[in-house]
């Protein structure tokens, strides 16, 4: 069901910055995250429980990883350099593409652990609610968060998803 | 309710939904008939994040009947002395949300739901291990239960033979996680977690789970710091279920699958055989699993029952692929020698 | 509270289970003793021919005998073999499958404990079907046997807690037994005979879990609830159930008739129970709620 243990690593400007990186990112994600908690309540009632919980989520090929917190008054999704990680309640770990396609609603979660492609660490079960919660909706994250930046968000998506094997 | 009415014709497909998104995904795939339960301990997937509230439910009964679809509420756990009014409240709630049928175990259960709404229509949950003519017609004579789930024990002659001493509609299991033990007569959670497969609808909750790795890139996966299984680097991996972990015996020193290898269950070679033998609703485990397990398992499984209904062969390749690079088993169906 | 002698679990060969029931008969301070095979019907002609002998060597000794019936029915023989006991006029059955529910009807009869009796609405319904006599399942709560047991009571039923032995955690179409020696269940040539007390299975790091009794799965260790009995007893429990394992059971029978007539207190009972069972550990988690493995030591933490 996943198609990306033989690709090739994503190509990032290797001369930036993991600092400046995530700065730049900051506004992109926070506006992510707000537009997905306005429009998709249920989903942060599904991971209630751990709503004030810290997520981290390694994308092996990137030299950053994203800091989660699904607090529906205050939801919180940033950038934060690999060899800085905040304390977290639970780590996702796996290929940026696997990841990506996790969110897209087009990979099975289940099988992605079970062929060891996902790692996971940490609550098991704060893990299984935040995928529950991101399964519980239409469409996708990946592709409201493309939506969000028009035409190019759309155009960057649809690069990401066929290089992932997707049409 | 649709009370009196004839549910199906052979070959319905009963699919799984965790969440209204999953189930509008499985009734746009194809899905006759959802199955779906609340989020709490009154069905026998009560697990993180999943399962519908009231609102949900009502809201997904709509979607679904508006596109000719049948929703099941699983009301199939036992609840303990002193808790029924949760499982009473489950109950009234899919009455108001309209659900075509609700999947029981428990006797008391079972009674409650048939004397208030008597025109509710029953389904025998597998929780109930009814795998005899004898305890079907138990049921069936004294709640009025209309479908029997069969536990996944039995061959399709057996099937067959059960078929003709039965008052009632059968379904079966075709696809998804494979149970080893007779369902409802399982505490292996409860006896190292505390939280009871029976009384709280869990199975190796997510909450005691822990993966640990050594550098040598084996893993070891445990319940409740229990060992369940260990896997070399790069090995396949599977989730620390207790009846599929590996174990030593005082002859077995390396370690063995004592119970069963993590597989799937996966009929869609038999489907031909089992819709000869008189099973009237196919089942598709997985309410745990996401949309996109979903959207695969019922496209694939709807366009083998149409092409059968049809006259033509089902496309075999199209199922066999959807447990592709995991180990799969026709478990009991195919022969006896799995006992 | 009455003690009963549950069901023999496990394959054990005609001539020491003739010797061990002749001992109950003889020395067991226990009220009712079940008989019967309850796990493998495969088993059952290996004991049957005795079984007459062995009902009036007990009701001999004073004990009231009831036949147990199989928790698995499947096969056209399980039927069978359940159908006929239910037929059975002369003595008490108790019922382990809703197969026997179907064929006993109205007549008299006791719910084993694989009838999963959780709560009272259940109980209700079975009491008004016939049911005599109820043994609630292991994993049930103390504080939720307690309101079964006072439900069951108000509708003349009997009551019945397992206070001693592995705890039955699971049933299966397939015998782990013969799997364990690469068999199945056809030509398993009752390997399982090799295992009076059940095979253990130990995790990968070593350490005791699980037990085997063919098609079965028990618990590793010995489910004790000697210090729970006063709370069982108040909330009308009439019988505490002993398991028969391979110790010496009717020691162990006296340790627990000793507590109950007030000649010893639990921790006495508990030490003399530990040196009966050695090598063995015990556990009462089921009881207290928490995980069955656990042991809770005091009393009154289930609320």
């Amino acid at each position: 069901m996943t198609a990306t243990k033989t690709l090739a690593p994503i190509p990032f400007p290797p001369l930036l910055p993991v600092g400046l990186v995530c700065t730049v990112l900051r506004p992109v994600l926070d506006r992510i995250v707000r537009r997905i908690a306005a429009r998709h309540p249920e989903i942060f009632a599904r991971v209630a429980p751990y709503e004030r919980s810290d997520f981290v989520i390694v994308p092996q090929e990137l030299p950053f990883a994203l800091h989660l917190r699904p607090d529906p008054e205050a939801p919180l999704l940033r950038a934060v350099p690999r060899n800085r990680l905040p304390p977290h309640e639970a780590r996702i770990e796996g290929r940026f593409l696997l990841l990506l396609s996790l969110v897209d609603g087009e990979s099975d979660g289940d099988a992605a652990f079970f062929s060891r492609d996902l790692t996971i660490s940490g609550n098991t079960e704060a893990v299984v609610s935040l995928r529950n919660a991101l399964d519980d909706m239409d469409g996708s994250v990946a592709q409201e968060a493309a939506d969000l930046f028009g035409p190019p968000g759309r155009a960057i998506l649809a690069a990401l998803r066929r290089r992932s094997g997707r049409q | 309710m649709t009370g009196a009415e004839d549910f199906s014709a052979a070959g319905e497909l009963v699919c799984p939904a965790g969440t209204p998104a999953a189930l509008r995904t499985a009734v746009e795939a194809g899905a006759d008939t959802v199955y779906c339960g609340l989020r709490n301990a009154t069905n026998a997937r009560n697990f993180p994040g999943l399962n519908f509230t009231p609102e949900e439910l009502q809201a997904s009964v709509a979607f679904a009947h508006a596109r000719g679809a049948k929703v099941l509420l699983a009301v199939n756990t036992y609840p303990p002395a002193g808790q029924l009014a949760l499982w009473h409240e489950a109950a009234a709630i899919g009455m108001r949300a309209g659900v075509d049928a609700f999947i029981v175990a428990d006797m008391g259960v079972a009674r409650h739901i048939a004397e208030t709404w008597p025109r509710a229509r029953l389904h025998l949950s597998v929780q109930a291990a009814a795998s005899s003519p004898e305890a079907i017609r138990y049921y069936c004579t004294h709640f009025g239960v209309r479908r029997v789930v069969l536990p996944r024990i039995l061959t399709i002659p057996e099937i067959r033979a059960i078929r003709r001493e039965i008052p009632c509609e059968i379904e079966t299991f075709v696809f998804g996680n494979h149970g080893l033990m007779v369902e409802g007569r399982c505490s292996l959670t409860n006896w190292l977690t505390g939280q009871s497969t029976n009384l709280d609808g869990v199975c190796s909750p997510a909450a005691e789970v822990t993966f640990e790795r050594a550098d040598d890139g084996t893993m070891r996966s445990c319940l409740s710091g229990f060992t369940i299984d260990r896997f070399a680097a790069g090995e396949t991996a599977g989730y620390p279920t207790i009846c599929k972990g590996r174990y030593a015996a005082p002859h077995r020193p390396e370690g063995y699958y004592a119970f069963e290898e993590p597989v799937s269950l996966n009929l869609g070679r038999l489907l031909p055989e089992l819709m000869a033998a008189g099973v009237h609703a196919f089942k598709i485990e997985g309410r745990q699993r996401s949309k996109s397990y979903v959207r695969q398992v019922v496209g694939a499984f709807r366009r083998a029952v149409d092409s059968i209904r049809s006259g033509h062969d089902p496309d075999l390749a199209d199922l066999v692929a959807l447990t592709e690079g995991q180990k799969e088993t026709q478990g009991a169906f195919q022969t006896k020698k799995w006992r | 509270m009455e003690l009963t002698l549950g069901p023999l679990a496990y394959h054990w060969p005609a001539d020491i289970r003739r010797d061990f029931y002749a001992r109950i008969a003889d020395e067991a301070p226990v009220g009712t003793v079940y008989l019967g095979e309850v796990i493998c019907s495969k088993r059952a002609p290996f004991h049957e021919p005795d079984l007459p002998a062995t009902i009036e060597r007990l009701e001999r000794g004073g004990k009231r005998v009831v036949l147990s019936s199989l928790a698995e029915v499947m096969l056209k023989r399980e039927r069978e073999a359940t159908a006929g006991l239910m037929a059975a006029e002369d003595h008490e059955v108790e019922v382990n499958n809703a197969a026997g529910l179907m064929d006993r009807g109205r007549r008299p009869h006791r719910i084993g404990p694989f009838l999963n009796a959780y709560n009272e609405a259940t109980i209700a319904w079975m009491a008004g079907q016939g049911a005599t006599h109820v043994c609630l399942p292991a994993e049930l709560p103390g504080h939720s046997a307690a309101v079964a047991a006072r439900a069951a009571r108000a509708l003349g039923v009997g009551v019945e807690v397992q206070v001693f032995g592995r705890a039955p955690l699971a049933v299966s179409a397939r015998c782990y037994h013969a799997r364990a020696h690469g068999r199945h269940k056809d030509n398993c040539q009752f390997v399982c005979e090799d295992d009076p007390d059940g095979m253990p299975l130990l995790t990968l790091d070593g350490k005791p879990l699980l037990r085997v009794n063919g098609i079965q799965t028990q618990s590793e260790s010995y489910v004790e609830l000697v210090e729970a009995l006063p709370e069982l007893a108040a909330a009308g429990v009439s019988h505490a159930r002993l398991l028969p394992q391979a110790v010496d059971m009717v020691a162990v029978a006296r340790v627990f008739a000793d507590h109950l007539g007030g000649m010893c207190d639990a921790t006495e009972a508990r030490a003399r129970l530990a040196g009966i069972c050695a090598g063995v550990s015990f556990s009462n988690g089921f009881f207290h709620g928490v995980a069955g493995y656990r042991h809770i030591a005091r009393l009154g933490t289930a609320h």
